[in-house]
């Protein structure tokens, strides 16, 4: 699909679209790692938020800092680093999620060289009212940390249009969502997956007006409706392998749902517009589906998962981890538990080296589709 | 037996630590309790993590029960393979801490050191040492059904501020709430002052104790530490713990005084940093006795003091949060190493070793920075083993030695 175009090309070299745009509006870029960073604050002050997956390189430099026993994320991200492909970047923004990613926040600010580091301590348990009003303590001072970095003031004009600008690309996102799940032949998983890529480092305000006209274009096109497939719920991390969409779709499926970082957690929860902005942002945070770094009750993400199962009428769910990501693994067995209780089909697979995975995520996946 | 192995060798014997059977009794006796079936002793037991506040359990005589110190008694007398084979069957990835994998699986079978762990009435979960406690933490509170107390304290990359203040210690009032609460009695406001007293007697003679190895030759080595920090973990606040650690010091200043060493040989002296090798222990210490050269200090076990600065006397409950929030590994890479460069500098040491410990990746990613650091501002040898605290799977012997021998190479 043409309209996709955009997206993809971004996509194919995030790096390159964050150097162009930087040289064309003078702006600021600030690399983030997680779905927690509150992109909103960062938009605020002009910048652009700019989610780092890694360009998945062969890891050298990054050997020297990190164990093998650390995910490709956190190597990869580093090795990038190292090699200078980052050099865009103005800042990096690491709000605090697993164990891996803390200790990455130590050794980039010791061996980095960018104007602006930020750590966002934020609570870690979620379901209480302490923690509520400390997270909104952790983005006020975030908003001040970056204006005190940038020489710049966020007032709260320029934060109130920029929470408008996030809700606006989370409600489209949320459509394309909805549109794959009653209509698979107007959107492929592959090129949804390309987007949400492609949206966590384009200028958001470019953004929200592109994702609106691919709406209308996907809404107004004339597709012949393709015959039953399996219906599939991804869960896990950062999913970066676009391969498992085709394998997925090529093998009679189709993705209907996910809960990954770089998915579904990324635009569910609107942010109220109005009254006591940096509580509204910390609301939202509070509020998602967690990450199971974060707690919120012991049950959380297995109930989620099997609320998506029914509101989406899946077939089947592959669990999508990184190899040595602590928090999915011990979250594994009791989701997997849950899921036969319920006679529903599962199956997992590690990424060790996104490179490197793809024959074996084939086999797999077309051994599981075809069980189903 | 034959009559050679009768004779015990003098010298030997000269260098053994009394205090070893008094704490392996006192340790017995401390299992035995909570053992013993809560109609009988009318005390509740907390499962509760290695960092988490003690104190407050032992105001509501409840007995504190430690997986973590479990899982070290695991690795010890080599149960850790069995039991993570056992949670990896049970789907958990080899990946994960193997404390946890090992406690894990343990709470679904009949065995392990002990016979197991007395079942928790709570759970107490303080993630100043790691994410992982939390998730461990999880599991067990779906196994057991129990109520989970969280303590979330933000980690101090570079700094402890206010927000970090009021969060946890308004957290440290939900603690208190939640047991009150759980005991159906009122928090005795009085007795936590006396707890906490204790609590600071324990952790400045434990702290004594590891300084008695900057004397040459050192009465103790870290192994000795490894052995005799259960008390300071397990039975921190307690007039038992502070008893004890008054004669272990007493007996520790006795050997300085005689000139008792606990090589025969000080060749060497080093640091250690990580866990230890708890399967490996005696082939570690030996190994490195071969050579003369003494673990004369280590950043884990002078981790249930590395925090004491910021306790208060005169205001315990008022400071714990501040105390629990900034221990070492809660808190920078950066300020981890200057603590070990200072260390070095207190304990005179030769060389450093790190424990690269797949287990732990709070504790381990960032040591080759500090490998940098010490070498840049000291310029001392250091080695790094990769191994795993409870997980004999990742330890491979001959490499090992290898490494060993050659870093001895590089002290002389």
């Amino acid at each position: 699909m043409e309209r996709i175009g955009i997206f993809k090309q971004i996509v194919s070299n995030p790096y390159e679209y964050a150097r162009n745009w930087k040289e064309k509006t003078g702006g600021k870029v600030i690399g983030n790692f997680c779905s927690y960073t509150p992109e909103e604050v960062i938009t605020a002050a002009g910048a652009l938020p700019f989610r780092i997956l890694g360009s998945g390189a062969t890891i050298s430099k990054a050997n020297a800092f990190l164990q093998a026993y650390s995910c490709s994320l956190v190597r990869g991200a580093l090795e990038d680093s190292l090699e200078g492909r980052l050099n865009f970047l103005d800042g990096t923004v690491f709000p605090h999620t697993c164990d891996s990613i803390q200790r990455l926040s130590d050794i980039w600010r010791m061996n980095t060289n960018y104007a602006f580091h930020a750590d966002l301590i934020m609570p870690v348990k979620l379901d209480t009212e302490s923690a509520e009003q400390y997270m909104t303590s952790v983005i006020r001072k975030f908003r001040k940390d970056l204006e005190t970095g940038f020489g710049i003031r966020i007032n709260d004009e320029m934060l109130q249009k920029a929470i408008q600008t996030s809700n606006q690309v989370r409600a489209s996102l949320a459509k394309l969502y909805e549109i794959r799940k009653n209509s698979p032949e107007k959107i492929k998983s592959s090129e949804l997956h390309a987007v949400f890529k492609a949206s966590m480092v384009m200028d958001r305000n470019q953004l929200a007006d592109a994702l609106r006209e691919l709406i209308t274009f996907i809404e107004n096109q004339k597709v012949a409706k393709k015959p039953d497939s399996k219906r599939i719920v991804l869960t896990g991390g950062l999913c970066s392998m676009p391969d498992i969409y085709d394998v997925i779709e090529s093998s009679n499926g189709a993705v209907v749902w996910d809960d990954f970082c770089t998915g579904s957690r990324y635009f569910e929860g609107r942010i109220i517009e109005e009254g006591d902005l940096e509580k509204n942002i910390a609301q939202r945070y509070i509020n998602r589906i967690v990450c199971p770094a974060k707690h919120s009750g012991i049950y959380a993400r297995g109930n989620y998962l099997l609320e998506k199962i029914r509101e989406n009428h899946a077939d089947g769910v592959i669990f999508v981890f990184l190899k040595f990501c602590d928090p999915h693994s011990f979250d594994y067995p009791y989701m997997k538990e849950m899921l036969e209780k319920e006679g529903i089909p599962s199956m997992l697979f590690e990424i060790e080296e996104q490179a490197s995975s793809g024959g074996q995520l084939q086999t797999r996946c077309e051994a599981f589709m075809e069980m189903l | 037996m034959t009559l050679t192995e009768k004779i015990k060798d003098p010298e030997k014997e000269k260098r053994k630590i009394k205090s070893d059977k008094k704490m392996r009794d006192l340790m017995t006796a401390y299992y035995i309790e909570a053992k013993t079936p809560k109609e009988q002793t009318g005390k509740k037991i907390a499962w509760i993590t290695s960092g988490g506040p003690v104190e407050p359990l032992q105001v509501m005589d409840i007995i504190p029960v430690y997986p973590e110190n479990y899982g070290a008694m695991i690795g010890a007398s080599k149960m850790g393979v069995e039991l993570c084979e056992k949670a990896e069957q049970m789907g958990y990835s080899s990946d994960l801490c193997s404390y946890a994998r090992a406690d894990i699986a343990c709470a679904t079978v009949n065995g392990g050191p002990i016979g197991g762990l007395p079942e928790p009435d709570m759970l107490i979960c303080c993630n100043n040492i790691c994410g992982t406690v939390l998730k461990w933490y999880e599991v067990q509170a779906r196994y057991y059904k129990v109520p989970l107390f969280i303590l979330d304290t933000p980690i101090c990359h570079t700094e402890y501020n206010p927000d970090m203040k009021r969060y946890v210690t308004t957290q440290i009032q939900e603690y208190i709430d939640f047991l009150e609460k759980i005991c159906g009695k009122r928090f005795d406001y009085d007795r936590m002052t006396e707890v906490g007293k204790l609590s600071i007697q324990g952790q400045r003679l434990w702290q004594e104790i590891l300084d008695t190895t900057m004397n040459r030759p050192a009465p103790m080595t870290c192994f000795d530490a490894f052995f005799h920090l259960a008390m300071i973990v397990t039975l921190r606040g307690t007039k038992t713990a502070v008893d004890f650690y008054e004669s272990l010091l007493a007996e520790m200043k006795e050997r300085i005084a005689q000139g008792i060493g606990m090589l025969p040989q000080e060749k060497y002296r080093l640091v250690w940093d990580n866990l230890p090798v708890w399967y490996r222990l005696r082939w570690l210490s030996n190994k490195f006795a071969s050579h003369s050269a003494c673990l004369v200090a280590d950043t884990y076990t002078s981790g249930w003091c590395s925090s004491m600065q910021y306790l208060d006397e005169n205001d315990f409950l008022g400071s714990l949060a501040e105390m629990y929030t900034r221990i070492f590994l809660n808190t920078g890479t950066d300020i981890m190493a200057d603590n070990i460069v200072k260390m070095v500098e207190k304990y005179e040491a030769d060389g450093v070793v790190f424990h690269s410990n797949r287990s732990c990746k709070p504790y381990s990613l960032g040591q080759y920075d500090i490998q940098r650091i010490i070498q840049e501002k000291i310029g001392i040898p250091t080695l790094m083993i990769e191994a795993d605290m409870s997980d004999e799977r990742n330890f491979s012997e001959s490499q090992i030695e290898t490494r060993i021998d050659a870093f001895i190479e590089m002290l002389k």
